[in-house]
């Protein structure tokens, strides 16, 4: 298998006339972890959010360029199944409110009208929520509603349910900005164990959970991939002054 | 103040005159009254079941064939199309459906629509009455699409766009988004919407009192006259020479506003929740 | 993984859009209808004679709807009158006093009474005040101005809540009395929410009939005293539109044309004034 697994050649995205991911070329490794920071508004959100092609939701976003997963071009492929391969966790945890715990793991199947039968379901369940390290809290309690977990495990929730559909890719928009800081160590611990499974894209606007937890870091600024490295290098000696900037403080 | 106070006096103002003006009906007639199936006040016998009857049977037909219309404009002005010129147009032209006049609504009906019923029931080979209780449910239910639509296309804006873009992340088309997540979560909200039409269907008076017939019979079909409630004090109060009868309408007058202010009650708490939540 | 056909998928999700298309355009046809029909059998009937004239007896050309046109203008000016100053205190008051007991009986009697159905509030106008008066156009009033009370206390209210706070505490911190901080401060900055409040409670009443069955009753002849009976346009289409009579009947039509531009009209300047004014707020 080919180590590269994502490829973005000069890839654009606009909202309307606001271009503001400009010609982003990046190669993102199988089963590693790449933190994508910046500033607030340099892109890395919508450039995040065109992996999956929820950018094209919102009305008046375009895009344009190469974007491809194991050489397939995402953008001919139906989002569908674009969305099945590529998983996503938002910022907020949103788990299915009017759904049990157990039928949010599951809510993937259900959405796409696979029919599983019921010991594949709740081995589906019970693998998901192993993963996420839920299981153990709440084998007990699989018919509550989701409502009722806290911050830190709603996210967890969110990943399992995410983990389910077994895609290759998992894209995390800043997954811990909502969390307390005991559930966003929680969460960060499962980073390491997820990318045995899957490769994880993650943006994060806190530069020292950049730092902790991924392997290559994309550093965004007003729309443009200014640097990519591995991790340490980006933090240590970052071959780009404006990298150098953001990293030591000058701006945030 | 003695104003918030006033608002209080009035409705229990209204509340008091119907209970005491029908007094005389319920002392007489007894409970009875409500499901009595004979209305011949020359006789003296006084039944609401026909009017009961009639005006259930008028509402929950206008509302069974409303229900999808107002749906339809709550999600296409909810989910599909909130902003544009042609959206705009919709939404100003299903409000204007609410502020033409009753009586507009029934003078067309009764000049239009009725002929176009009475060639339909020619056509399906029943007796070619045109006015009747289907007719009056035709022209009920254009006039109560609004009240469920408005109401409707509010709560559908409410939802939550990360609820969405959860079910979009996992592969869901936009259909499937509307059935699994936006319609689950409005569930309450739409009843509310619905709860508003029927409220209006029931209390619903010139229209239907032009179109539907106003007989005193039982309705033993919805191509058959019938009468409402509403309609049949609207026609035979003035007329109602007795003590006895006209407390008996007023009888009618006053189920109706209890069953009316129930219904209102209902879907506004159900709104106040469903917007605090 | 087994998934079901994704072009069926595909297919149902623009088919239930179409529907939904369909559907939502379709509540537009019976309106169409009605508006073009009520214009083509209207417009023919209206003339100069036509709006001076009272009715003539069945038989005779020439008659007009002049009674129900000022019986309406009469009308409205009288229930707007009660309604209006009531109605802006009571949202005054509901607006300023948010928790206490009184204000939360008195918001739900204001909500009950916006579902009263016409007719109900038409029987009780009818005891209080027919059957010791005799039937009269300030016993219509009334009854219009019952109706109105809800719309112009809620608008008033709401519009009154989304006011900042800082607007009266710094007239208070002025030394500015009360009811002075309520009427030459608050009132003004919620005009326009106050007033399209009031259009619209307007707009609702113009095509009432059921309230003025027992109590304006009508009138065949011209008539400006508000204790007598009084003809009103939508009582008037009641009327004639369910006579026998064709010549009746035409004058009904010409009266429906009037009374749908009237109401029409009113909804229209309503959102305008509506829109002009929110944007400013």
């Amino acid at each position: 298998m080919e180590s590269t697994i994502i490829k973005s050649r000069n890839f654009n995205a606009s909202f309307g006339t606001n271009h503001v991911v400009k010609n982003v070329n990046i190669d993102i490794p199988r089963n590693k972890v790449v933190a994508v920071m910046g500033p607030s508004g340099c892109g890395k959100t919508t450039y995040l959010r065109c992996i999956n092609r929820m950018h094209e939701l919102i009305p008046g976003a375009s895009s344009s360029g190469e974007m491809t997963i194991n050489n397939e071009n995402i953008y001919q492929m139906h989002p569908i199944f674009v969305r099945l391969k590529i998983g996503m966790v938002f910022q907020r945890p949103n788990p299915f409110p009017n759904l049990s715990i157990y039928d949010n793991v599951i809510a993937g199947y259900k959405l796409n009208g696979i029919k599983l039968p019921k010991p594949e379901r709740d081995r589906v369940v019970e693998h998901s929520l192993t993963r996420v390290a839920l299981w153990g809290e709440v084998k007990d309690s699989l018919n509550k509603k989701g409502s009722f977990l806290s911050g830190g495990q709603q996210q967890r929730l969110c990943i399992a349910r995410a983990v389910a559909m077994e895609p290759e890719v998992l894209l995390f928009d800043e997954p811990t900005s909502a969390l307390d800081p005991i559930s966003t160590s929680t969460v960060e611990e499962l980073f390491h164990e997820l990318k045995a499974n899957y490769t994880l894209i993650i943006v994060t606007h806190n530069m020292q959970q950049a730092a902790r937890v991924s392997d290559k870091t994309a550093f965004f600024y007003l729309g443009e991939l200014v640097e990519y490295d591995e991790t340490k290098i980006m933090f240590t000696a970052p071959k780009d002054s404006r990298t150098q900037n953001y990293i030591t403080g000058r701006f945030s | 103040m003695i104003i918030g106070l006033l608002m209080i006096v009035l409705v229990l103002g209204i509340l008091l005159t119907l209970v005491v003006k029908s007094l005389p009906s319920i002392q007489a007639l007894g409970l009875k009254y409500l499901w009595g199936k004979t209305w011949d006040p020359v006789q003296d016998i006084y039944g609401a079941a026909p009017f009961l009857l009639g005006t259930l049977i008028s509402s929950f037909l206008a509302l069974i064939i409303s229900v999808p219309f107002s749906l339809a404009v709550a999600i296409f002005l909810g989910e599909y199309y909130p902003n544009g010129w042609l959206p705009d147009f919709l939404k100003n032209a299903v409000e204007l459906i609410a502020a033409v006049p009753s009586v507009i609504y029934g003078f067309w009906a009764l000049a239009v629509l009725v002929p176009i019923v009475r060639t339909f029931e020619t056509n399906i080979g029943v007796a070619p009455l045109g006015q009747g209780i289907f007719a009056s449910s035709l022209i009920l239910a254009v006039m109560i699409i609004p009240y469920a639509a408005s109401l409707g296309r509010s709560m559908i804006q409410l939802v939550p766009s990360q609820l969405k873009e959860a079910a979009y992340g996992l592969g869901a088309t936009r259909w499937e988004v509307i059935r699994s997540v936006i319609l689950p979560y409005t569930k309450s909200g739409l009843f509310a919407g619905v709860l508003l039409s029927l409220g209006r269907a029931l209390g619903e008076t010139m229209a239907v009192t032009m179109v539907i017939g106003n007989t005193s019979l039982m309705p033993h079909s919805i191509f058959g006259y019938g009468n409402t409630m509403a309609s049949v004090i609207a026609n035979e109060f003035t007329e109602a020479d007795k003590p006895v009868y006209v407390s008996a309408l007023i009888e009618l007058g006053l189920v109706l506003f209890l069953v009316t202010v129930v219904i209102n009650l209902i879907g506004k708490k159900i709104i106040d929740r469903f917007t605090n939540d | 993984m087994e998934i079901k056909s994704v072009k069926y998928r595909i297919g149902k999700n623009y088919g239930f859009k179409a529907l939904v298309i369909i559907f939502a355009f379709a509540c537009v046809v019976p309106l169409l209808f009605i508006l073009s029909y009520i214009l083509e059998q209207g417009i023919t009937k209206i003339n100069w004679r036509f709006l001076v004239n009272v009715p003539r007896p069945v038989g005779e050309t020439g008659g007009g709807i002049v009674n129900a046109l000022m019986g309406t203008i009469l009308i409205i000016i009288c229930a707007s009158l009660i309604a209006i100053p009531i109605g802006i205190l009571a949202g005054i008051y509901l607006s300023e006093n948010k928790k206490s007991r009184l204000a939360y009986w008195s918001r739900l009697c204001v909500d009950i009474l916006q579902g009263v159905p016409s007719i109900v509030i038409g029987i009780v106008a009818y005891f209080w005040l027919v059957k010791p008066f005799g039937f009269s156009a300030i016993s219509g009033s009334v009854a219009l101005a019952i109706m109105m009370l809800p719309i112009i206390v809620r608008a008033t209210e709401e519009t009154l809540k989304l006011l900042p706070a800082s607007l009266k505490e710094a007239a208070f911190a002025l030394g500015m009395p009360f009811h002075r901080v309520i009427f030459k401060v608050i009132v003004p900055v919620g005009i326009s929410g106050i007033l399209s409040g009031v259009m619209l409670s307007i707009a609702r009443i113009t095509g009432e009939t059921a309230p003025l069955l027992f109590t304006a009753f009508g009138n065949p002849y011209l008539n400006f005293k508000i204790w007598k009976p009084m003809e009103s346009l939508p009582h008037v289409i009641f009327t004639y539109a369910t006579s026998p009579y064709d010549e009746w009947k035409d004058l009904a039509w010409g009266a429906s044309l009037i009374l749908l531009v009237w109401v029409l009209l009113l909804n229209i300047f309503t959102k305008l004034i509506t829109r002009k004014w929110k944007v400013q707020l």
